[in-house]
């Protein structure tokens, strides 16, 4: 009698399953979450972005990577449609979250369940309870040990409870710089989104900062669905189970992380990421 | 030397000793007329003043109790109905305003602002007094917030429109509608600049004279409620000033230091709030 489990001697046997390869494994795991369909963006009559079509899959990391002024950040902001804050901006084509199109879809319901972290830190002129409870307190929970539970669970999840937890009531800019970014992740955490979406959050950060992000990125992976935009292509690599690389509005070339930085496909891509150019 | 030198050098010293003359000129100016108002006027200022009616004419002594708290109730007036507007009005204009109607605002503000303030005065003068047929602290209070209006509406808007982008966008993208970020994250970080722009505002029109000469005009008695004629300290300064009695002028000096502290004490104030501890950000 052979190996049971061989699957060569398996096949055909009811109820029994194959075991997946590597690739099919991955396929069946990942759910869609975004779908981008031919996206442009417009500032005025300048257009910063063509036909951007991605899909980003829930739970995962997907980084976006390329030289300044290449669009990621304007996509980055259209994904909530954070770009709305500037007049003269339009954004054509398609953005579906769970299959819906954004665009269609109320702007506060969107950003309850798209959130973001910006660039520099922006912690309110309030205590750190206060910041984190902001987005509690605008969407409507009013208990107070409610509340005092999901900001103490927020920031739990942005390792940042221990550091903070004798002087929550202390004002946010007391707070270093990567304190303070860990704050708006907890305060961004603090409603639950589905996803997060993060512009280039450690470009202001020292090494030892950054580290911590990056766990913590590491951290809520499956929970929750991730977009980061960086500028350092080691972070990316480290991070991300898929990346994208943006050249001059245009989305060069998207793929798992290790075939974008072991064998790109194009060439724009290649002298990027070896660094002849950026 | 060459002479190009030289007169470069004399130059550079006739524009230093010129414009260094001009600057000492206008701050002795300054230092004089406080001085003077100072001097004199805490010399006459007596117990007597600031708690008793005016004096019949002919008699000496009396006060201006019935200016102070006549005064005091136009100031409530101006800041009641000028602050709420102008407040309002600068939010609109720094956070929801169009462009063409944010423009036209703003010019008609500034304008406002320039226009002398007797023809504040007729304004309130038609359309409180003529009906009303007297002259009331409506009237008066009316005409002073109407002046309040523009300078606490630029104040506002330029002072919201410093609280730094970021903040407005963390607070809309945590799902706050614009109403709300704008209520609960950007009027905060600002509102103590606000305040200090309405408080110096307010010190402003204390000193107001010609927008009250036809509006609450004068009292020499109590007034009771808000409808009679009103005493207020500037009218009073320009009236007993006027008069041909030693001892009116006194009482004028005396008025007049008067309103000096309590545009001094508003400066003050407004200076305490504005450096205590900032909450901005750091770096």
């Amino acid at each position: 009698m052979g190996n049971v489990t061989d699957p060569e001697v398996m096949i055909g046997v009811p109820g029994y399953e194959r075991p997946l390869a590597d690739s099919e494994k991955e396929a069946r795991e990942s759910v869609l979450k975004i779908a981008v369909n031919r996206l442009n963006f417009l500032y005025g009559a300048r257009q910063v972005l063509f036909d951007v079509s991605l899909e980003i899959m829930e739970g995962k990391i997907t980084a976006l990577i390329g030289p300044s002024g290449c669009g990621k950040s304007t996509f980055l902001r259209t994904l909530n449609r954070m770009h709305e804050t500037v007049r003269g901006t339009r954004a054509e084509g398609e953005v579906l979250l769970d299959g819906q199109n954004i665009f269609d879809m109320d702007v506060v319901n969107l950003r309850r369940r798209v959130g973001m972290v910006f660039q520099k830190s922006n912690p309110f002129p309030k205590s750190i309870f206060e910041n984190v409870a902001y987005g509690l307190k605008v969407n409507g929970m009013t208990r107070r040990a409610q509340v005092a539970e999901v900001v103490e669970k927020s920031l739990r999840r942005a390792a940042l409870w221990d550091e903070v937890k004798d002087h929550l009531h202390k004002s946010a800019y007391a707070l270093s710089g990567g304190q303070q970014q860990r704050l708006c992740i907890a305060r961004a955490l603090a409603i639950d989104p589905e996803v997060l979406l993060l512009d280039e959050p450690c470009s202001a950060l020292d090494p030892i900062a950054t580290a911590k992000i990056e766990e913590l990125l590491f951290a809520l992976m499956g929970s929750c669905t991730i977009v980061i935009v960086t500028h350092n292509m080691q972070q990316a690599a480290r991070v991300a189970d898929q990346t994208g690389f943006f050249l001059l509005g245009k989305l060069i070339e998207f793929n798992k992380t290790d075939i974008i930085f072991k064998n790109p496909a194009q060439k724009e891509t290649e002298d990027y990421i070896t660094g002849r150019f950026g | 030397m060459n002479p190009r030198l030289g007169w470069r050098k004399f130059v550079n010293v006739l524009m230093l000793t010129l414009t260094g003359l001009c600057a000492l000129l206008s701050v002795s100016v300054l230092l004089i007329v406080l001085g003077y108002l100072g001097w004199n006027g805490w010399q006459y200022l007596t117990w007597t003043f600031l708690t008793h009616l005016p004096a019949p004419v002919g008699e000496t002594g009396g006060g201006m109790a019935n200016a102070i708290v006549g005064s005091g109730k136009l100031l409530l007036i101006a800041a009641l109905t000028g602050i709420p507007t102008g407040l309002l009005g600068g939010i609109y204009l720094a956070e929801f305003g169009g462009k063409t109607f944010t423009f036209l605002v703003r010019y008609t503000a500034d304008l406002l602002n320039g226009v002398p303030s007797i023809v504040m005065g007729i304004f309130a003068y038609t359309l409180v007094v003529l009906p009303m047929r007297h002259f009331s602290a409506w009237a008066g209070g009316l005409a002073l917030g109407v002046m309040l209006i523009p300078i606490v509406l630029r104040s506002t808007e330029d002072f919201l429109r410093a609280v730094p982008m970021p903040l407005r966008e963390g607070a809309l993208a945590l799902g706050a509608s614009k109403w709300k970020a704008i209520a609960t994250v950007v009027i905060p970080a600002s509102i103590r600049a606000i305040a200090t722009g309405a408080l110096l505002g307010l010190a402003r029109v204390a000193g107001e004279t010609a927008p009250l000469l036809f509006t609450s005009f004068n009292n020499q008695f109590w007034s009771h409620g808000l409808n009679q004629p009103t005493a207020s300290l500037p009218v009073m300064i320009y009236v007993y000033a006027i008069a041909p009695y030693a001892d009116w002028h006194r009482q004028a000096w005396a008025a007049g230091f008067i309103l000096l502290m309590l545009v001094l004490i508003a400066n003050i104030g407004a200076r305490l709030i504005l450096s205590r501890k900032s909450l901005a950000p750091r770096g």
